[in-house]
């Protein structure tokens, strides 16, 4: 029987709780668990709790090896256990999370909005975010990476590699940048390529008008 | 104080990786420097070809790691700079022989006894890579003026900040000022606007680079070549020197358009 394990994503990565067990059973449990989706946890950075379990530097670091395989970074280590706490950080890793204020959302009920996954980072070569909902940027989205949304995509910054908004067939969605120049845009189930430019960037929106994607400077 | 790490690593095979290691060490170890570079292309190595060791090689990486010697004996100093050691990769081993925790273990023990550890990365982003930035201080991208080698290091760029060993330094290698004029080959400011992080390092096509490679004798032990004053500059600005860049004679304006695109963190 695998040992009983729970994961979930936190804002800072994705957090597993390690059940009780001998630690080599706990281990290969996890390592089984990863290895039954093993594409949803490529790329992952993984925060572990393991309660008071005591572990040492050998140990963690041999998970991490093990982790490192699967392309996914052991970011920190959350436990009670002093000896643990010092072996995680004798590898470099995190032994908290840190904390931010909290903060009462305080939203007007005439003011509603719709949820969007908010990234604030430059999506680099290789990097992709697939979302059910909007996706805002703030950064660049260098040529060789993808957003997939199935709302609107807003880039504060550059286009440079492909996103596709309204991906479930919504044609009313839309795709802003500061400067779009993508590989390719789809919006929906159309497809665009977009042309060299000339000039300076300039803010753009684009759209499905007359059944084609069109990009329009923003405000007009 | 202990060494600092530096990883050189591309992304795209071929860029100068192993080139830019042995010249910064050299230039480092010229300066009085205690350095130490280590190979980390396991079943590939050629940085002791580079550096004109290969026939003191008696252990290497894998020996250290599985515990056939002690680190020292697998240290290999150099005949020209007593302050230059070399560890070389096993030739006839695969990555997987070397984990990410032995490397933050071996620099470990490394790292009281020298000034810096310059550790040459393989090309591409399995194992080796991972193994290569582990004991990672200070990260150094190197990339040609190329679509397809600046795509590459746009991706390691971002696997580097997912693992927090960032912000990454950039190389630009293999500059030809003509080509740039021309129009044939991306110029400074447009890698620079792609990849967003700091440039450490602006070293021009050189032809003496492959006759020290092949000499065994690392361009910048040469006063003459260009290249070698480019890595040598490079070992200064790791040092926190703040030394300008070399003029490779690009379009009016460079320096200026340089200021501005070079932000750190940025
Ligand atoms: N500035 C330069 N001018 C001219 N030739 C260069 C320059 N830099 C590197 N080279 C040449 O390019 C080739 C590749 O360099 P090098 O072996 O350092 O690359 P690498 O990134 O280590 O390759 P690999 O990914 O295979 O390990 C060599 O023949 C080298 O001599
Ligand atoms: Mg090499």
């Amino acid at each position: 029987m695998i040992p009983p394990l729970a994961i979930k994503g936190i804002k800072d990565g994705l957090l597993i709780t390690l059940g009780d067990g001998d630690w080599p059973e706990v281990a290969a449990g996890l390592m089984a668990r990863l290895e039954e989706t093993p594409d949803f946890f490529k790329g992952a950075k993984v925060i572990l709790q393991i309660g008071s379990r005591v572990l040492g530097a050998a140990d963690l670091g041999h998970l991490r090896d093990q982790l490192s395989d699967r392309e996914i970074v052991l970011w920190a280590v959350l436990s009670d256990s002093g000896t643990t706490q010092t072996a995680a950080q004798s590898l470099g890793l995190e032994i908290a999370l840190p904390q931010p204020p909290e903060l009462e959302p305080t939203i007007d009920p005439e003011e509603r909005g719709d949820e969007a996954m908010f990234v604030r980072r430059t999506l680099r070569s290789g990097r992709a975010v697939h979302h059910p909902g909007h996706v805002i940027v703030v950064g660049d989205v260098n040529a060789g990476a993808e957003i997939v949304a199935g709302g609107d995509v807003v880039v504060w910054g550059k286009v440079r590699g492909v996103v596709h908004a309204g991906a479930n067939g919504d044609e009313n969605a839309i795709i802003c940048a500061l400067d779009l120049a993508p590989t390719q845009l789809r919006i929906a189930g159309h497809i665009a390529i977009s042309p060299e430019r000339k000039g300076q960037p300039t803010p753009e929106v684009a759209r499905i008008r007359d059944g084609r994607i069109v990009a329009e400077p923003w405000g007009k | 104080m202990p060494a600092t790490v530096v990883t050189i690593t591309s992304g795209k095979g071929g860029v100068g990786k192993t080139t830019a290691t042995a010249n910064i060490g050299v230039a480092l170890a010229a300066g009085g420097q205690r350095v130490v570079c280590l190979d980390a292309d396991i079943g590939l190595r050629n940085l002791d070809v580079v550096m004109g060791l290969e026939n003191r090689i008696v252990y290497d990486l894998v020996d250290v790691v599985e515990g056939r010697c002690r680190l020292k004996q697998a240290l290999i100093k150099d005949k020209r700079l007593p302050d230059l050691h070399l560890i070389p990769a096993a030739q006839t081993r695969d990555k997987s022989a070397v984990s990410p925790t032995d490397m933050v273990r071996l620099a470990d023990e490394l790292r009281p006894d020298f000034d810096w550890i310059i550790i040459d990365s393989p090309a591409g982003i399995e194992r080796g890579f991972r193994n290569a930035i582990a004991p990672a201080d200070r990260v150094l991208i190197i990339t040609n003026p190329e679509v397809s080698a600046v795509r590459d290091a746009d991706r390691i760029i971002g696997l580097i900040e997912a693992e927090e060993k960032g912000p990454a330094e950039l190389i630009l290698n293999r500059v030809r000022a003509d080509m740039v004029k021309r129009g044939d080959m991306l110029g400074t400011a447009d890698v620079l606007e792609v990849l967003a992080i700091e440039l450490i390092g602006l070293v021009p096509e050189d032809e003496n680079i492959v006759v020290a490679s092949n000499r065994g004798a690392p361009a910048a032990l040469d006063g003459n070549s260009r290249a070698g004053q480019a890595f040598r500059n490079i070992a200064r600005r790791l040092n926190g020197e703040d030394v300008p860049f070399m003029n490779l004679d690009e379009s009016k304006g460079f320096f200026e358009r340089l200021a501005r695109l070079v932000r750190p963190g940025g």
